[in-house]
């Protein structure tokens, strides 16, 4: 049964760890995803969930006790931001490469420096190829949705990945707002047991987790790794099925916005996608045929399906919330140019850095952006392909 | 263009004073009426007396929308001392109000407000809290001035909503519950246009 209450992002998060109920919750606190640890333990306390929690004395520390936990055979989770999420970056690998399906709830935070503790998503881009599956969130709704996915997903004998749920540090981890929540009989159901079939501590198979790899192995190992990978689009979607059939809320790779007849379009992640989505209902209450798309997944990364969805397109921006410094735009427009490269006739494409340290970004700005492209997609000059929008002048 | 039925709050206030919860308090009566919220603070350095700044959206529909509010159609100040160092009308709508904690007229008032032409209302929130709850919180009398002036919730509604809120919130004090109910029904009273 689906009723509605309101909650924060990390509300919502937590609100969904203790219907999972999982094995082991390891953290250490870090804004802004504190609160859901906090939350999380107050439940522990309250004797509401079954967890053993480990408050641990870093975030090196949390994800390795993860993955003590996860190896051995128990559900383990994990939240963090920011710094921590980029102290965990050793054992992040480990965790991928070992083939743990730990979930980690990543409230996204600008990195370090200069100090800023506001919303952009360098930090878990500068962690996108660690071998983690990425989900993204719009808003609360979409970020407890998502996080009850991440196991279903992660723990699939054909995926065996770990899962990284993220949405926007304050914009939505902080904001209040409406929801419709799952039972708890039902988010059971949905999520299951975790029964791997090798684990630590079976008797009847030991075995090594975590040994030296020599060259003759390691190479195979981490192609192994990129098939389950690969394998892992399907397997989001056979679950996003799934969990419509008791949500009624639909999920893909992407969500397409006003994208049948559009002729300019923004490809972006996170809760900037809903601010521009009302750029897009006034652009077309005037007649222009705009359109976004929103990415939920970022690993794996749907390239053919993007290029699909954009191959009628005249103009594109892409629009990246992190700045990767390599001098010709962010992670998302780099995947998404490459994306592009096999169609026939493809749109003119423009990449836009935006939202840094929590710079605010409004639908006026997103409506400069849609001018822009109307102007490109009439023949135009493209101008520069990398910039930056909302900056001081 | 403003999307329609959508209402949008600016809370001016200090670090400490209640503020942001006062924010999501109103996001709480207004769910409970059955509406949708957004209810967020703009979070920077966090410290006690720091100006700070919280939203509210409520309207009929969901809002995707997740930008700061720079035309809000109510703005409350929640520390009169705001008003020297903020410009609290700015991008103000010009059928709005400005709702400000303090024991002066609103006509007295007017003058600290940078040339604003619309409505102007005063509470003095801090007195009736004194009064009511023992203690400087002007949240609750604040949240009742601007519900009222805004009409975005309807009176009787709004009162039981809370009572229950606070009944909620306040599970291990319960003497808080009636003292806080009290600061809602004065205030509702006593705010001036």
């Amino acid at each position: 049964m689906n009723y509605n209450d309101r909650l924060s992002g990390n509300e919502a998060i937590a609100f969904a760890m203790k219907q999972i109920d999982p094995d082991v919750m390891a953290a250490f606190p870090i804004t802004p995803s504190t609160e859901i640890p906090q939350y999380f333990a107050q439940y522990v306390a309250n004797g509401e969930v079954n967890t053993e929690y480990v408050p641990v004395e870093s975030e090196h520390s949390s994800m390795s006790a993860c993955i003590g936990a996860q190896a051995a055979g128990a559900r383990a989770v994990t939240a963090t931001s920011s710094a921590g999420l980029a102290l965990m970056y050793e054992m992040m690998y480990v965790a991928s490469s070992s083939r743990l399906p730990i979930t980690l709830a990543c409230v996204n935070r600008a990195l370090t420096g200069p100090i800023n503790i506001n919303n952009d998503h360098s930090d878990s881009m500068g962690i996108r190829d660690a071998g983690w599956i990425q989900i993204y969130a719009e808003n609360n709704q979409e970020a407890y949705d998502n996080f009850l996915q991440a196991m279903p997903i992660g723990e699939h004998p054909d995926v065996r990945l770990p899962v990284m749920i993220c949405q926007d540090g304050f914009i939505t981890s902080h904001a209040l707002e409406n929801i419709t929540l799952l039972d708890t009989e039902s988010v059971k159901a949905f999520v299951g047991e975790y029964n791997p079939e090798n684990y630590l501590l079976k008797k009847e198979n030991p075995l090594a987790i975590g040994p030296y790899d020599l060259g003759c192995h390691y190479m195979e190992h981490k192609i192994q790794q990129a098939e389950s990978m690969k394998f892992a689009k399907e397997r989001i979607l056979e679950v996003a099925a799934e969990f419509e059939k008791i949500s009624g809320r639909k999920y893909g790779l992407f969500e397409e916005y006003q994208m049948e007849d559009a002729e300019v379009a923004l490809v972006l992640i996170g809760s900037s996608a809903g601010t521009a989505k009302a750029a897009v209902e006034e652009l077309r209450e005037q007649g222009v045929k705009a359109g976004l798309i929103k990415i939920r997944v970022f690993r794996p990364f749907p390239a053919e399906e993007i290029a699909e969805a954009l191959k009628n397109v005249k103009a594109v921006a892409i629009m990246d919330k992190a700045e990767s410094f390599s001098a010709q735009g962010g992670p998302l427009f780099a995947e998404v140019r490459s994306a592009l490269y096999d169609l026939e006739s493809r749109p003119k494409a423009v990449g836009y850095v935006y939202g840094l340290g929590g710079r605010d970004i409004t639908p006026q700005h997103f409506q400069g952006v849609y001018g822009r492209l109307l102007d490109i997609a009439k023949g135009g000059d493209l101008g520069p392909v990398y910039t930056h929008l909302g900056q001081r002048g | 263009m403003k999307k329609q039925g959508l209402v949008e709050f600016r809370w001016h206030g200090r670090g400490g004073q209640g503020a942001k919860t006062a924010c999501l308090l109103l996001a709480d009566a207004a769910f409970a009426a059955g509406k949708y919220v957004q209810g967020f603070p703009e979070y920077g350095p966090e410290r006690m007396g720091a100006p700070i700044t919280a939203y509210n959206r409520i309207s009929d529909t969901r809002c995707s929308v997740h930008c700061n509010i720079e035309e809000p159609d109510y703005v409350v100040v929640v520390d009169e001392t705001l008003l020297e160092s903020v410009d609290v009308t700015r991008g103000l709508q010009a059928e709005g109000a400005v709702i400000i904690n303090t024991p002066k007229a609103p006509g007295e008032i007017r003058r600290k407000l940078r040339g604003w032409k619309g409505r102007v209302c005063t509470i003095d929130a801090r007195k009736i809290s004194e009064e009511t709850l023992g203690k400087n919180f002007p949240n609750s009398p604040m949240l009742s001035a601007a519900v009222k002036v805004s009409g975005v919730l309807e009176e009787a509604q709004f009162m039981s909503d809370m009572e229950e809120s606070f009944s909620h919130k306040f599970a291990n004090k319960p003497q808080v519950v009636a003292g806080n109910m009290d600061a809602l029904r004065r205030s509702w009273q006593e705010v001036q246009e």
